[in-house]
């Protein structure tokens, strides 16, 4: 069994009577890829901040790396690599010389520390420009220094607080591949703040997600999907000229389906309440000698997870 | 003492101010006036007023309600070197304080408030420093830049002070033991006045030019000392430099050691 990088345990902050992270209790192992995901206000950056001792939390314990955050926040500090929200960089300063300072911040070994920010810079595309000062850069370009500067020092657990935000599709998928990267062949473990439900379903061994400061749901991609999807679209494609007689024939399954069918490309659309619908339907279509070409369920997606989720508050509400 | 971290941050600092004319060209601008031309502004301005003669006994009349001790010290020279010594050595020199308190604020206003405001604080605090280093660097760089500014300004202003009143004293005159004492005991606290002043502003201020702004409230002290030394009720001696000195370091001390107490993560993040 692979050991803990991060353990958390009732883990609460409060500003004023706002409670930003409520009880929180998680567990991220070593080298593996943990999203964190929620709407905005859920208390993710809180989180981060708590778990790198830069904010104080009012109650509940922390261990990263089997170090307490407040207690060895240096000594911490040193191992974990953070790419904050707003990625701020010197402007003014060039792409070198903020990798310089950083790496004399995170103590670098001094004469390793040309070639490493060589090495990054060069690696991120950066080589050119490298002594550009900062104002001139693209948002992504702006967004690929930060992500050196969080690797300048080796860390083993990296905290990345929405690193494709602002990135364009090719940019992100070379930032997604760098962190499968990171924690595939490096070993590193990955705490990924995101909005972003399809690149977590592809990056993310499990996903934790939090709601108003509470974790509601936590898992593989997979099991989350099995566990909350509720509803399932399932397209039909009848023989010609079938499509009414298959809509009557569907008429008593009412209690397996939500909504009316729609019509979509030609096909029949159905929203039914599970995998186990499935047989049920295409057994009504058969009895009534329907013609079924093809019946395909649409793959869930972690993206319906979340709005089960949130439907579920809905209703509870 | 992470000592290479906290030098890291004052090189940073101090290259993000070399590159900002805003703070760059007040500094350099008010430099050069208190160092380069009021020398020769107080020793042309008398002789050139001076046609009537009225000038010089005025300032003669002036110089005659000082104290004794200052008296004495003058007692060796003519009226018109009197004049000038009085000008050059004392009544400029609260205004050479002016120098270093006005850097360290400037500078502290740009790597206390213009770092939150530049959101590259919160990536400072990532970094595996103590709240104490951070804290460190922050003073350090605001404080060596001022300090080296005024000793570079002394320097000028000892060729420029002989050199403005060469003719009229016809030696090499200044700088006097009071001044190496105002440059090397006093000027250091004054830098230490103004950044601990805005330490304390840099909290509550909204960005750079706001704690800026705010931050010239240090110099009314020098303003006293100014008027207190035209209107007799002092002079610059030795005796009362060291004891500004005194009472400037004090005052350093209480502000840093506060902002030291309030100077923590936690809080920084909070309010950023
Ligand atoms: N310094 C602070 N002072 C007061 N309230 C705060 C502070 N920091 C965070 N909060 C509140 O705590 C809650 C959680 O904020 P947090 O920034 O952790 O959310 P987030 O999940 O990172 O959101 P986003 O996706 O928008 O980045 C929010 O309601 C926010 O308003
Ligand atoms: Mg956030």
């Amino acid at each position: 069994m692979k050991s803990a990088a991060i353990t958390v345990k009732n883990l609460t902050r409060r500003f004023g009577d706002k409670i930003a992270v409520n009880d929180l209790s998680i567990e991220v192992e070593t080298g593996e890829v943990f999203g964190f995901l929620g709407h905005n206000g859920a208390g993710k950056t809180t989180t981060v901040r708590m778990l790198n001792g830069v904010l104080e939390a009012n109650s509940g314990s922390i261990h990263v790396l089997g170090m307490d955050p407040i207690t060895d926040g240096p000594a911490l500090r040193a191992r974990t690599g953070v790419l904050t929200e707003t990625a701020a960089l010197e402007l003014r300063l060039t792409a070198r010389d903020n990798l310089l300072i950083y790496a004399d911040l995170f103590s670098v070994p001094r004469d390793k520390v040309q070639t490493r920010v060589r090495e990054l810079l060069e690696f991120f595309g950066l080589g050119e420009s490298a002594d550009q000062r900062v104002e001139t850069f693209s948002t992504g370009m702006r967004q690929r220094l930060s992500l050196a500067r969080t690797l300048l020092h080796n860390p083993e657990v990296i905290f990345l607080d929405e690193p494709t935000s602002g990135l364009d599709p090719v940019a992100a998928h070379q930032v997604n591949a760098l962190i499968s990267n990171l924690a595939e062949e490096k070993g590193r473990t990955v705490f990924l703040c995101t909005h972003n439900l399809v690149e977590a379903q592809k990056l993310c061994d499990r996903v934790a997600v939090m709601e108003h400061g509470r974790l509601v749901a936590i898992g593989t991609p997979t099991d989350l999907i099995q566990q909350y999807v509720r509803r399932l679209d399932v397209e039909i494609e009848t023989a010609p000229g079938q499509m009414d007689a298959a809509l009557q024939a569907l008429a008593p399954a009412s209690s397996l389906t939500f909504g009316l069918p729609r019509h979509t490309n030609g096909n029949l659309t159905l929203t039914v309440t599970g995998r186990e619908a499935i047989p049920e339907l295409l057994n009504l279509l058969v009895q009534n000698h329907i013609r079924i070409y093809r019946m395909s369920p649409h793959q869930p997606t972690l993206e319906d997870v979340y709005f089960a989720l949130h439907d579920e508050k809905e209703t509870v509400q | 003492m992470n000592w290479r971290a906290i030098f890291a941050i004052v090189r940073k600092d101090l290259k993000i101010v070399l590159q900002n004319k805003g703070v760059l060209i007040p500094i350099i601008a008010v430099s050069l006036i208190i160092f380069g031309a009021l020398p020769w502004v107080s020793v042309l301005a008398p002789s050139m007023v001076n046609m009537g003669g009225t000038s010089l006994e005025q300032l003669n009349a002036l110089i005659a309600q000082m104290p004794a001790g200052l008296q004495n010290q003058l007692a060796p020279y003519t009226a018109e070197q009197q004049t000038v010594i009085f000008f050059l050595v004392y009544l400029l020199a609260p205004m050479f304080l002016i120098v270093p308190l006005m850097v360290a604020t400037v500078i502290a206003a740009d790597s206390f408030a213009g770092e939150r405001e530049r959101h590259t604080l919160e990536t400072l605090l990532y970094s595996p420093t103590t709240d104490r280093e951070l804290f460190i660097a922050k003073l350090l760089s605001s404080w060596l830049a001022a300090v080296f500014i005024a000793f570079i300004g002394f320097l000028l202003y000892i060729v420029m002070a002989n050199a403005a009143a060469w003719s009229v004293i016809g030696k090499i005159f200044f700088p006097n033991w009071m001044w190496m004492v105002l440059v090397l005991w006093v000027s250091p606290a004054a830098a230490g006045l103004g950044l601990g002043t805005m330490v304390l502003i840099s909290g509550r201020a909204r960005g750079f030019q706001d704690a800026y702004q705010t931050g010239g409230v240090v110099v009314i002290p020098i303003l006293l000392l100014m008027f207190g030394q035209l209107t007799g009720a002092m002079y610059f001696s030795i005796g009362v430099v060291i004891l500004i000195g005194i009472v400037l370091w004090a005052i350093d001390i209480v502000l840093i050691w506060y902002g030291g107490r309030v100077f923590r993560r936690g809080r920084l993040i909070a309010r950023s």
